[in-house]
């Protein structure tokens, strides 16, 4: 007797939901439409072949624009001349090189032939130092705090981690503005120092600017990778520090940071690839590498050689693409070598 | 009693790492925050107030009034009379150290006074003419279109095309596919600085140069994504494909109603991140498209700063429209976003 109460209320409740079974039906057609060529196709190829079908537009997509691209860079590397199809263009060897390396000495960018790639490798150079090392540290203080919150640890996890879903030309415009000379900084820095700063024409300023932004920017993200290490240590380890009454220092110094090690290695190759790829932010926000090219890196150096002058250097950019390549090839080496070392 | 109120979990009293560490939250947060926060309050500003230094905090406009007999609104004053009182006047106009004014309450009256005992009154009021002029009058509204075509078909293009790769490579052995999976995960490191000039050979060859096509196409074929759905598939039993196909369903069946709604929360991390990745791109777009009816937003955004480089109200306004997606979809589902940046490494 309930149960045929309970079925009757049942039906009288489903009855106002039609439209949203019209809309399953609607569905039911669409998917039944979209299956009916494949199904189709399995019977003509049989299902052995069906994998094959699965990967194809994936692996064919990926053909064209990673690996074909790929194995043509070298290519252009060791032609010459302004035509873009590779097969129009002269071979010649080593040149681009040994024009890209042609120096009077190494120390010197102004001795060299090509004194702006020279240039862009100095800038890349102190760049990645200073980037790799400054977001490491803030990363890794960053992540031991956040560890140890009980609670908030959701909230300020995800504070430090928006600016990493940013465009650079978003990160990059709203620091502008925020250094500019009518900008906050200035307002601040005019009461204190009396004076105001174009910050961004001068060039010490717009180098730790550059450096600043790019941690700004990028932090969170590595932040969550070591938090995430962090996480993996076993808490038994620590209890047991804690009844030998190991202070703090001592239980980071002898404890986490051994046990973190590791891990804070990869996220160092990483951050080293990662800054020597250098380009979106910096460019925008220095208005193309200056001032001069006090802020000119590696990836300008290509982009600009190749697509933004009148005379395109395909070839020359290419060398240095693949001189670039060789080293994140070393690095990226690096790291899979540590990866598994960190595993064993 | 203070005992009890600093009490934490373990802990019987606060040292100074936990004031150090509290220290460091509240300082990261204020500069994270100060910046964008900044820029958001600046974008409602009038031109003039953008140009003012030092500047104001609020964005703030000239009050007016409304004064009978008069056809337009006259800017507001408070004028300060020679007994110290101060009232709210309307300007008339303003000649060398005299202002003729109007007092609202005796509209008939034109009053002489001197111009340095008036003072321009402002209020707190958001210039929304910063949003709606580079959508009318500068072609901002089709950098969104285009921005919103490039992330919407792409990401929908990923997910299609990563999940059928992702089901070939987790649930059927067959010849080749270790090479395709080691070869795609070779190129997760491989930076698109190093191949820019031979894929924009590429581009050109297949016509797509200067064509949103041309940046859809080239994107979707993540090995980011492929690698993320393949080791969810490979959480799924199979037993449950051998039970359709016992049913006698066909593969593809297989695939798209069973595999794919179980897959939904993988589903849901890289279509988040696909429409984050496609909505910020930037030096692809920069090389694929040259003319400024094909540009996104970010390559709209970065022309109209170069090229209009006083005009801040307006660049600042479309900054914010620039954060606004990437903000709402991170408010909405930050959890899920964190977490799959913690458990997978990608970015």
């Amino acid at each position: 007797m309930t149960a045929t109460d309970d079925g009757y209320a049942r039906t009288a409740r489903a009855a106002p939901a039609r439209p949203g079974a019209r809309g399953d039906r609607l569905l039911e057609a669409v998917m039944a439409l979209v299956e009916w060529p494949f199904t189709r196709l399995q019977r003509l190829i049989g299902l052995r072949r069906m994998p094959w079908v699965f990967v194809l537009p994936n692996m064919a997509l990926f053909t064209i624009f990673v690996f074909i691209p790929v194995l043509l860079a070298i290519g252009y590397a060791f032609t010459g001349g302004t035509e873009l199809l590779l097969w129009n263009r002269p071979y010649v060897g080593f040149e681009n090189f040994s024009r890209l390396l042609s120096c009077g000495s190494y120390l010197d960018p102004a001795t060299c032939e090509l004194d702006l790639f020279w240039t862009a490798v100095f800038n890349t150079t102190w760049y990645t130092a200073f980037n790799a090392t400054g977001t490491l540290v803030v990363s890794l203080v960053t992540a031991l705090v956040l560890n140890r919150l009980t609670r908030g640890k959701a909230f300020f996890r995800a504070i430090f981690f928006y600016p990493v879903l940013l465009s650079p030309v978003v990160v990059a415009l709203v620091w502008k503005w925020f250094l500019a000379r009518n900008g906050l900084l200035n307002a601040v820095f005019a009461d204190l120092m009396g004076d105001r700063v174009i910050f961004l024409l001068e060039v010490l300023w717009s180098r730790f600017w550059v450096v600043y932004v790019s941690i700004w920017f990028h932090m969170g993200f590595y932040t969550l990778i070591i938090l995430a290490g962090l996480q993996a240590i076993p808490r038994d380890i620590y209890e047991a520090a804690l009844i030998d009454g190991t202070s703090r220092w001592r239980q980071f110094w002898r404890l986490t940071l051994p046990l973190l090690m590791p891990n804070l290695l990869v996220v160092l190759v990483l951050l080293l690839i990662r800054s020597v790829q250098v380009f979106d932010e910096a460019w925008v926000l220095t208005d193309g590498g200056g001032p001069g090219t006090s802020n000119t890196f590696l990836v300008q150096f290509i982009y600009e050689t190749a697509f933004a002058t009148d005379v395109r250097l395909y070839g020359l950019a290419s060398a240095a693409s693949v001189l670039m390549g060789l080293a994140l090839l070393v690095l990226t080496l690096v790291q899979l070598w540590l990866g598994k070392k960190a595993e064993n | 009693m203070t005992g009890f109120l600093t009490r934490t979990r373990g802990k019987t009293r606060m040292d100074v790492t936990d004031i150090l560490a509290f220290a460091w939250l509240i300082l990261g947060t204020l500069v994270i925050a100060i910046p964008i926060g900044w820029a958001f309050l600046s974008s409602f500003k009038p031109e003039a107030e953008i140009n003012s230094f030092p500047p104001t905090l609020m964005p703030r406009a000239a009050e007016t009034l409304v004064i009978e007999g008069y056809d337009d609104p006259l800017p507001a004053y408070a004028w300060t009379d020679e007994t110290g009182e101060t009232r709210t006047v309307g300007l008339i106009r303003r000649i060398g150290l005299k202002a003729t004014v109007v007092d609202p309450d005796t509209p008939g009256e034109r009053l002489s006074v001197d111009a340095a005992a008036i003072e321009k009154r402002t209020e707190i009021r958001p210039e929304w003419s910063n949003y709606t002029d580079p959508l009318e009058r500068f072609a901002f509204l089709t950098y969104l279109k285009n921005s919103v075509f490039v992330t919407v078909v792409a990401t929908v293009m990923t997910l299609v095309l990563n999940s059928m790769a992702a089901f070939a490579l987790s649930k059927y052995r067959f010849r080749g596919s270790t090479t395709i999976f080691v070869l795609m995960l070779s190129t997760l490191m491989l930076p698109l600085s190093v191949i820019m000039v031979p894929a924009f050979m590429v581009i050109v060859g297949l016509n797509l140069a200067d064509n949103l096509w041309g940046v859809i196409f080239s994107t979707v074929a993540t090995p980011t994504g492929v690698f993320l759905l393949r080791q969810y598939m490979l959480t799924i039993p199979d037993d449950l494909i051998e039970a359709a196909r016992v049913d006698a369903a066909s593969e593809f069946r297989i695939y798209w109603r069973i595999i794919l709604p179980l897959s939904a929360p993988a589903l849901a991390v890289l279509a988040i991140f696909s429409v984050i990745w496609r909505w910020n791109d930037f030096l692809w777009p920069l090389i694929v498209l040259s003319s400024p009816e094909n540009y996104t937003l970010q390559l709209g955004l970065n022309a109209f700063q170069g090229q209009f480089t006083v005009q801040w109200h307006y660049i600042l306004s479309m900054t914010v429209v620039a954060l606004l997606p990437v903000t709402l979809i991170f408010l909405f589902l930050q959890r899920y976003i964190t977490e799959g940046v913690a458990s997978s490494g990608v970015k």
